[in-house]
């Protein structure tokens, strides 16, 4: 499929998110004004109904949809009303912060993974080393894994934070080691098990055989012939893991209360900041589908013969 | 091998959960303020959480709401996404292309963060009761199955498609027999293996699901305990009382990993 044609779906399916996400944050429980009403003892009845008109809040929900999907194609995107901004200026630190989190564990994890994965099928010895590892990080729910790296590096050893983010003039990455190690532990692992399989399959080619016919050394042979090609497979296993990955980020910071997007989320979701929540939602998901086109693009790039 | 490894483990936790907090002398709900984060000990093996509640005991409780919620959500999978992926392979065309597409969307989607969304609703206004513990058990269930169709769905018709390419369907076909027998007695006795690897996978994958959204404090509500609300008091107290978060992460480790290793018992 064509490069614009996947981002038009990619819109499509966007927008048809938007209408979903807004009917489904209309079944939660409570408006933003009852939440006012309970902060706030001198709130009358009267003023509950005004401000509820104020805002379109007595509309039904097909019209405030259309509202405020009018509204977004102009440009604006409304107002938080958990920290009294402009939803898009409170998105971007986010975004950027999850952005970094997810950018050191994906990069560490298939390093470290194909890394292992292209051990265990050269040296077969470690192959069932390599499937343990694999089945146990699959096994292991992430923020478990999280709890425990606190418990061992903040509590025991008292090396690392417990969790938050850096304030100025400290340095990030002693925020971002533990998050990442947890983010990354479980794809690594995943990563580990499938280059293993690819190796394995690409080894095992005819021309790999020529390769080694032509005298090409063992390291020529792995590195330079099936690598390459059993790149191929992995890549398609990370465009279908974006979602998964978007998710463990999600909880990974809610574990270690980093400000990103997946707190962004819950709070958004738990305080009735239906603009927030909404374009934070939207934002995640629409990362998410760009993450699989990248790794199609990349797929590609890779293949001659998907082009 | 394998396929006895896991049935075995998930057996096991099963047949514990059932048996156990009927022979244990303690309250598993009543706090005992007085000897709150105690170390494991004779009367309480795993010590005792933030509330002076015997671990052991809750972590039983935990097996039963967590499998209960696990297998829950499977059988609904497999249901909804057996069927889907039946007719996908079967009617084929705009029928096939609909719902796997909707499977596509809903695989290349961030799962979690339309979890919370879902397990935010308020239960009520969509006509579920709320409050109690067995309908939280059949709310978390119901909206794990929501996302869990799909893989179950992939399963079925990638082999429902090979099924009825096959000679002997044709042959069944050529002798006059109606679709739906065709389906009933010769296409879906093939797909039980399938079916049930993922089954098999859509129980863990639930089990891990379910204690990341009550982890969050989104799934089952206390004072009733799950492993993921029993992690998500246990991390509170990480500085105070560590080996705590220990168990419930181990226990949900060795169900998951039970239920892997049945899945590729059963592939083979």
């Amino acid at each position: 499929m064509r490069l614009s044609a996947r981002l038009v779906q990619i819109l499509v399916t966007a927008a048809a998110l938007s209408f979903v996400f807004y009917m489904l944050l209309g079944l939660m429980p409570g408006d933003p004004i009852d939440l006012a009403i309970m902060a706030d003892p001198r709130l009358t009845a009267e003023d509950a109904a005004r401000l509820r008109a104020l805002h379109g809040l007595d509309q039904p929900l097909l019209g405030r949809y259309l509202a405020w999907a009018a509204a977004v194609l102009r440009g604006d995107f409304g107002f938080s009303r958990l920290f009294a901004q402009p939803v898009a200026a409170l998105l971007w630190p986010a975004l950027l912060s999850t952005l970094v989190l997810l950018g050191w564990a994906v990069g560490l994890a298939a390093c470290l993974g194909v890394g292992l994965g292209v051990l265990a099928a050269l040296r077969p010895r470690l192959s069932p080393a390599v499937q343990g590892l694999a089945l146990l990080a699959q096994a292991m729910p992430g923020f478990w894994l999280g709890i425990m790296l606190i418990i061992l590096f903040a509590v025991w050893l008292g090396w690392l934070p417990a969790g938050g983010a850096a304030e100025e003039g400290q340095g990030d990455w002693r925020f971002l080691l533990l998050p990442v190690a947890t983010l990354g532990f479980g794809q690594m692992a995943a990563y580990a098990r499938h280059a293993a399989a690819a190796m394995q399959g690409a080894l095992g080619e005819p021309w790999i055989r020529s390769a080694r016919a032509r005298g090409a050394s063992e390291m020529q042979v792995a590195f330079g012939h099936a690598l390459p090609n059993a790149a191929v497979p992995l890549l398609v296993l990370l465009g279908l893991d974006a979602g998964a990955l978007v998710s463990g980020a999600v909880i990974t910071e809610t574990l270690f209360a980093r400000p990103g997007m997946g707190k962004l989320i819950f709070d958004a979701i738990m305080g009735n900041d239906y603009n927030l929540a909404l374009l934070a939602l939207l934002v995640v998901a629409v990362v998410t589908m760009l993450g699989s086109l990248a790794a199609d693009l990349a797929q590609r790039g890779l293949d001659p013969r998907l082009r | 091998m394998k396929l006895y490894a896991g049935l075995a483990i998930l057996g096991g936790m099963a047949a514990l959960a059932l048996l156990a907090p009927g022979l244990m002398g303690h309250d598993p709900f009543l706090p005992d303020l007085f000897n709150r984060y105690a170390a494991p000990s004779a009367a309480h093996w795993l010590g005792t959480d933030d509330l002076g509640r015997d671990v052991l005991l809750r972590l039983l409780h935990g097996a039963r709401v967590s499998l209960a919620v696990g297998l829950g959500a499977a059988l609904m999978a497999l249901l909804v996404g057996g069927l889907a992926g039946l007719l996908a392979a079967w009617a084929g065309g705009v029928t096939d292309a609909v719902i796997m597409r909707l499977a596509d969307a809903l695989l290349a989607l961030p799962a979690l963060p339309l979890l919370v969304v879902l397990s935010a609703l308020d239960p009520a206004m969509i006509g579920l009761p709320r409050g109690e513990a067995g309908a939280d058990i059949l709310r978390i269930a119901t909206i794990l199955a929501a996302f869990g169709w799909v893989g179950v769905a992939r399963l079925a018709r990638s082999a429902a498609l090979s099924v009825l390419a096959a000679d002997f369907c044709r042959a069944a076909r050529a002798l006059g027999v109606s679709e739906f027998r065709l389906l009933w007695r010769h296409v879906l006795p093939q797909l039980v293996t399938p079916l049930a690897v993922a089954t098999a996978l859509a129980v863990g994958g639930a089990i891990l699901a379910e204690s990341a959204l009550s982890f969050l404090g989104l799934g089952i509500a206390p004072p009733a305990a799950s492993w993921g609300n029993m992690l998500a008091n246990a991390q509170e107290a990480v500085f105070v009382a560590p080996l705590v978060a220990l168990w419930p992460g181990l226990a949900i480790l060795l169900a998951v990993a039970g239920c892997s290793l049945v899945a590729d018992g059963l592939r083979r």
